[in-house]
């Protein structure tokens, strides 16, 4: 078999790297004999609805407004909400977490209906959230490693009860200050504020989302990628890359976020 | 034009300033003088401006070499004011303003995001407007928020004549409203930042040689000036060839913005190009140093614009490549824009990759299957990659600072 690899819209959710995320998967695959091919859908290109696994990135307010309406955001058939019905992944950053949610902040700061694939919506903030995030990966997930990104967003997003967070933060912004918390997730379908791109940092996290499409997977060399992922973690105020900070109690991490 | 008493104040302190900062070398001591300058006398960009013909220069990438071919350009009717180091905002403009006489003219880059503050103080006789590309990730958060702040500022007079990039669809919204526009076809590969329309929100289309909105009227204009190889085309098919040192497609449109913008001020048209020759490099850019015996030119490259422009000019396979990347202040603390670059093209190439942030360098190269080395400290990265030949080092902005600092104070010159 090969497994197909959208890239959605890097000319409109392209601003920050995100499209490095798609690179990764490929080539993570294909180091492990495993064929992979990658589909480039510019806006105004027909999205479709037959690959295996969808990322999408973080972009401007008006080409995320233009690229929710292309994903279908206001019609009643979405072919990536098709694609997820028959049980494609779908790893979408920043802005493409927005735009996945059911409502998000227009350029206007009004609100916009999303593609409703994840149960958040997304509204303006007051102060732009902008620098490292540490994120300790929901036990759910199976990660064992604390995953770092960095973040560049005004948005504020609530998650409703039809989804969970990535994870906790345990240092930056993630979905808002209060909430604590940074992402979203329903079935295979999972966003994060983390940009850097985020899977050149966490491969564990790449592996997560391939191994939802081809099962069981050899693991590969990533000496590198722990290396970065050990500055980065270290830059963001000392977070553990073993992923201590997990076992540590809600408040305690409440002040690790702070320094 | 002679200058209130307290702005002559400002800027006798102020040069005194710099001065000592340069006698302590802290620095070059332009921006530490110009703050005290602007600290004495906060209208000292405006009085520092009047009297004197004033050309700015902005755009993400190619200022600083469009500014120093313009100085160059102009320099043939006396001495021009210019700001070489690259300090290019209001601190270092009044810096360069208060380092010359009264009416002479003056050839200034200007920071992006301060360009409409700067329009509105020195009242530019002309304004040339180069491209508009992703940059400092963290800072400068939309792009099109900073062609939209230009489309504003220089509508009307308010900029004199501005030269302005037709080939980039940011910098014709920014330049949009502006009464005296000279639209130079100079070129922009990197389209990946202007895909969406400025004006209605809908997709750019590009074809080869132009672009327009697939839904309303925004569309490139017709051009004044055409830029063809090394040739520049007027429609009365007068054209007038480049004659330059600098490397590259980037540096000859780069030079056809210098050299329209030079033409508005008063400059003959065929000394400029000319004149163009004389520049071998700019800050420290294009520059050969010597390391381990071999010849290393320093390239700056800070975003996957620039990056376009510089694997054009890399001595080819299997050269040694050294590339140094940081990402502090000045770099943009988010070096994601990494990924946003085909490093694949340095495949076969021997690379050493340095820097603060040569670690994300390596995963980057790695998914690039581009075999490297990580030495971080660039000038052991330098000597690492002298073993393979005469080689290129391309870094980025504080890198490239720091590499330059660097080789100075190991005593190896220009060769």
């Amino acid at each position: 078999m090969s497994v197909s690899v959208c890239l959605l819209f890097p000319d409109l959710l392209g601003t920050y790297g995100d499209s490095g995320n798609a690179t990764i998967l490929v080539q993570r695959l294909r180091w492990r004999g495993i064929a992979a091919e990658l589909t480039v859908i510019h806006s105004g290109d027909v999205v479709p609805a037959s690959c295996d696994l969808y990322v999408v990135g973080g972009g401007e307010d008006q080409p995320q407004a233009l690229a929710a309406d292309e994903l279908g955001a206001t019609s009643s058939s979405s072919p990536l909400a098709r694609a997820v019905d028959s049980g494609a992944v779908v790893f979408a950053v920043c802005a493409g977490l927005q735009i996945l949610g059911k409502e998000f902040a227009g350029p206007d700061g009004e609100s916009r209906a999303g593609v409703g694939l994840l149960d958040c919506a997304t509204s303006p903030g007051r102060r732009r959230a902008v620098g490292e995030l540490a994120v300790e990966p929901a036990l759910g997930l199976g990660l064992s490693r604390t995953l770092s990104g960095y973040e560049n967003h005004a948005g504020v997003t609530t998650v409703g009860p039809g989804a969970e967070p990535l994870g906790l933060v345990v240092a930056g912004v993630g979905n808002s200050s209060d909430s604590g918390v940074d992402g979203a997730r329903a079935g295979r379908v999972l966003g994060t504020y983390m940009h850097g791109p985020a899977l050149a940092r966490n491969p564990d996290l790449a592996d997560l989302l391939l191994g939802w499409v081809v099962g069981p997977l050899e693991p590969l060399d990533d000496t590198d990628a722990e290396e970065l992922r050990r500055r980065r973690l270290s830059a963001a105020g000392g977070v553990p890359a073993s992923g201590v900070a997990g076992i540590l109690p809600r408040t305690w991490r409440r002040i690790l976020q702070r320094r | 034009m002679t200058l209130p008493e307290r702005t002559r104040i400002a800027v006798r302190v102020g040069v005194g300033v710099s001065e000592v900062s340069r006698r302590l070398a802290k620095g070059g001591g332009s921006v530490i003088g110009g703050r005290a300058i602007l600290a004495l006398d906060p209208k000292a960009l405006a009085r520092l401006s009047a009297g004197r013909k004033v050309a700015l220069v902005s755009g993400t990438n190619g200022k600083t070499t469009t500014t120093s071919l313009l100085a160059t350009a102009l320099s043939g009717g006396g001495r021009v004011l210019t700001n070489l180091q690259g300090a290019n905002l209001p601190m270092g403009l009044v810096s360069a303003l208060a380092d010359g006489p009264p009416g002479s003219p003056a050839a200034l880059e200007v920071d992006e995001a301060w360009l409409p503050k700067v329009v509105a103080a020195t009242r530019p006789a002309a304004v040339g407007l180069l491209n508009l590309t992703r940059d400092q990730l963290d800072r400068n958060n939309e792009v099109r928020t900073l062609a939209s702040s230009w489309r504003s500022a220089l509508a009307g007079n308010a900029a004199g004549t501005v030269v302005a990039n037709a080939d980039d669809p940011l910098v014709v919204w920014g330049a949009g409203r502006a009464t005296n526009v000279l639209w130079v076809g100079i070129g922009q590969p990197w389209t990946e930042d202007s895909g969406g329309c400025p004006s209605c929100g809908s997709r750019i289309i590009f074809t080869p040689s132009s672009w327009s909105c697939g839904a309303c009227d925004f569309a490139r204009p017709r051009t004044d000036v055409e830029l063809e190889g090394d040739t520049l085309r007027w429609p009365n098919a007068t054209t007038l060839r480049l004659e330059l040192a600098l490397p590259g497609r980037a540096n000859r449109a780069n030079a056809a913005v210098a050299l329209c913008v030079a033409k508005a001020l008063g400059a003959d048209p065929n000394v400029a190009a000319r004149s163009f020759s004389s520049l071998g490099e700019v800050a420290g850019r294009y520059a050969n140093v010597a390391v381990g015996g071999r010849k290393a030119r320093l390239l700056l490259a800070k975003n996957p614009a620039g990056w376009m422009e510089t694997f054009e000019v890399l001595a080819s396979p299997p050269a040694p490549v050294v590339v140094a990347v940081n990402a502090r202040l000045a770099d943009g603390r988010d070096p994601s824009w990494l990924w946003d670059v085909p490093f694949e093209r340095l495949r076969g190439h021997f690379v050493a990759l340095a820097g603060e942030r040569a670690w994300d360098l390596a995963v980057r190269f790695r998914y690039a299957e581009v075999d490297h080395t990580v030495i971080s400290d660039p000038l052991d990265a330098m000597r690492h990659a002298s073993g393979g030949g005469d080689f290129d080092v391309v870094a980025n902005y504080t890198a490239f600072q720091e590499i330059r600092s660097k080789v100075r104070s190991v005593g190896v010159g220009n060769l």
